[in-house]
């Protein structure tokens, strides 16, 4: 009687679901490809050269459009860069400030305490000027993903995978295709994209070949720009991923050892009670 | 609590202060002497997780609010500050969203073991329905504080959880206004969440003690599901039980740590890391995994009252279960048939759980009612009758007696 309850009950419940499983694969976005990162797994570490590179990618195209609110110019530094670096970067910026003594606003060439200021005085301006407001990058790449699905989710757990918004991005700067499959027409000003939900972008490809120029040797390829662009994005996102890492390490090792004593100590403690 | 107190205070302060106030001697016989049957096994310890949780997460709670910003302009700006500037800021954070997670789950643990073993029957049944409130605060709290980052997450799963209210007929409308402190979610409404999210977890506090209390009572159910009967079944709580409880608990912080550390936003959403927008509704607008078989039973029915009812009466029904289950018998290692239907019971929670993740259609849908129909029968159809037609294995005559068979198998 049980078997039968327990088969039908799971058989009814299978059965619901391949019943969707066409609708659900229709109209899917390709699964972003497993880029490798120097920031993954228990270890990880940003690239400080990668950092630097992905910041000039940002700041010659990108900072055009996306703003980088939260982040300010101090924490340039942990890119790498010295404080009178910092100090130059931030100059080159002009930032609103006031009012002064006569009520006024006015402004000033930035300073490292200074916040990245938006490229649109507001919303509004944005979605006229863009066709929609482009998303703040400072928290960007942790605000984007792809559904991994069982058993991945599962797995992901142990193997402690959690790339996915930086995979994501970097498939979609690259996942542009100059006309759309036949049969599918954009929306004026919109861009057939392989990776983006529901194929129409309206950022045209921001990036092409030697459009940046790279001081270190690398390739000026848009694989090379949008994987050092996605890996400054991480970085702003997660400015203190390495201290946690790093830290975490401690801790397990800590736990582990105090755990094992404890287990010895239980033994001893329950020796003469079995 | 139970059992005499053996305390003898030693110094002549103790023995001043133990006639005025007997606090050395209430420590004493609570957690020191006071009798454990001795065969509990390890899923006896997630009562102790469940206080290190609460504890952690009041003490992280305290320092995040002295950080944070009640306030729909400030507010996802404000975490961010504590993500970035605040010093360890974001462990705080991480270990408080991460410790939510990890509360469900010893929770959910400490819940199952009790319907395994049977610890909700007579004369346990108030101290199982404290477990049932204390679930319900749970809820309230982790869903309140899922609201304050204000991210789209947040935002949506506030006006989703509180348009539910607008189900019951007639006043459901103005209790929903009345919740949210205007006509939509907005910043009164984030503000009363944030006050009742400090406030909620001291009301836990409170039903815990009263938890507690009432466990020391009744004394602990065990294994065996039989009661100690002389003080060869029973162990000092110190050392047996303390030992235990700790080193159970430093594993399960190794848990903890493993996310916090390593992947501390694998439990929640990336669109709660875009700022709340009342413009825009999220594709899917889900809830954290631990409401999910709650959120499934939700969807499956097709009527907006009857799925709220059907929801609460998810997690309502379980304060009746020491009467809706009619066996004698305890434990379900004497009960054959209770034992799997146990575990098809947990198997069914588990799909419901991946169930709520999934959007609402097509056969999710109708996998979703199957599996709430089980739900439910298993509580008022199984149990009472499984409590009838079960030929449970026979009971031995005492923990020690049931401890010595069990050394003798494994020798």
């Amino acid at each position: 009687m049980l078997r039968t309850i327990l088969a039908l009950v799971l058989a009814g419940s299978l059965l619901s679901l391949t019943a969707i499983a066409p609708a659900a694969a229709a109209g899917d976005q390709p699964v972003p490809p497993r880029q490798k990162w120097s920031f993954s797994g228990p270890f990880g570490t940003y690239d400080r050269g990668q950092l630097q590179r992905g910041f000039k990618v940002y700041r010659e195209v990108c900072a055009v459009c996306h703003g980088l609110k939260l982040v300010a110019f101090r924490n340039l530094a942990e890119l790498g860069y010295s404080e009178a670096q910092v100090k130059t970067i931030a100059a080159e910026y002009k930032v609103q400030a006031g009012p002064n003594d006569q009520g006024e606003m006015f402004e000033r060439a930035g300073q490292p305490a200074d916040y990245f200021p938006a490229p649109w005085p507001n919303e509004n301006a944005a979605r006229v000027r863009y066709n929609g407001v482009p998303p703040d990058f400072s928290v960007l790449a942790k605000a984007r993903t792809y559904e991994r699905g069982f058993p991945w989710f599962v797995a992901d757990m142990f193997t402690q995978f959690q790339e996915q918004g930086v995979d994501y991005i970097h498939a979609l700067l690259t996942g542009y295709e100059d006309k759309p499959p036949a049969g599918v027409t954009l929306p004026a000003g919109n861009f057939y994209n392989k990776y983006f939900p529901g194929h129409a972008i309206s950022m045209p490809p921001p990036l092409s070949d030697k459009r940046v120029d790279y001081t270190d040797g690398s390739p000026t390829t848009v694989e090379q720009y949008s994987k050092d662009v996605t890996a400054f994005m991480m970085w702003a996102a997660e400015p203190h991923m390495e201290a946690r890492k790093r830290i975490g390490f401690q801790v397990m090792i800590f736990l582990l050892v105090f755990a094992g004593l404890l287990y010895f100590t239980k033994k001893k403690v329950w020796a003469d009670a079995h | 609590m139970s059992g005499p107190s053996t305390y003898q205070p030693q110094n002549a302060f103790m023995k001043w202060m133990e006639r005025r106030l007997p606090i050395a001697g209430f420590v004493h016989s609570s957690f020191i002497v006071y009798p454990t049957p001795r065969n509990l096994n390890y899923w006896w310890t997630f009562g102790g997780i469940l206080t290190l949780m609460l504890t952690a997460q009041i003490i992280t709670g305290i320092v995040l609010a002295m950080h944070y910003t009640p306030h729909v302009d400030h507010a996802f700006n404000s975490v961010e500050h504590i993500m970035r500037d605040v010093n360890y800021g974001w462990l705080l954070r991480y270990l408080h969203a991460n410790g939510a997670s990890m509360f469900f789950l010893a929770g959910y643990v400490h819940m199952f073991r009790g319907m395994y073993y049977g610890s909700y029957k007579e004369p346990r049944e108030v101290l199982w329905i404290l477990g049932v409130i204390l679930l319900l605060l749970m809820i309230a709290t982790g869903f309140m504080g899922y609201v304050l980052p204000w991210g789209q997450m947040s935002f949506w799963a506030a006006t989703v959880i509180t348009n539910l209210f607008s189900a019951i007929p007639i006043v459901g409308e103005a209790v929903v206004t009345w919740l949210w402190g205007g006509y939509a979610v907005g910043n009164p409404t984030l503000n009363r969440f944030y006050s009742l999210h400090y406030l909620l977890p001291f009301v836990i506090v409170g039903v815990v003690v009263l938890h507690i209390w009432a466990l020391h009572v009744v004394g602990q159910n065990n294994p065996t599901g039989i009661e100690p009967k002389s003080d060869k079944d029973t162990l000092a709580f110190t050392p047996y039980a303390t030992i235990k409880d700790s080193f159970m608990m430093v594993c399960f912080c190794i848990v903890f740590a493993w996310f916090v550390f390593y992947m501390p936003n694998y439990m929640g959403h990336a669109d709660n890391y875009i700022p709340a927008n009342p413009a825009v509704t999220p594709t899917h607008i889900v809830p954290e995994w631990y409401y999910l078989p709650f959120y499934a039973i939700l969807r499956a029915i097709p009527d907006k009252l009857m799925g709220v009812m059907a929801l609460g009466a998810s997690i309502v029904i379980l304060a009746f279960l020491p009467w809706l289950d009619t066996s004698r018998v305890r434990s379900a290692n004497y009960r054959p048939l209770y034992r799997q239907f146990f575990w098809i019971f947990v198997a069914v929670c588990i799909g419901l759980g991946w169930l709520g993740a999934k959007p609402a259609e097509g056969g999710y849908v109708i996998a979703a009612r199957i599996l709430t129909l089980y739900y439910f029968a298993h509580f008022l159809v199984i149990l009472p009758v499984l409590g009838w037609i079960e030929k449970t294995k026979p009971l031995p005559n005492s923990i020690s007696e049931s401890i010595l068979a069990s050394n003798r198998a494994a020798s």
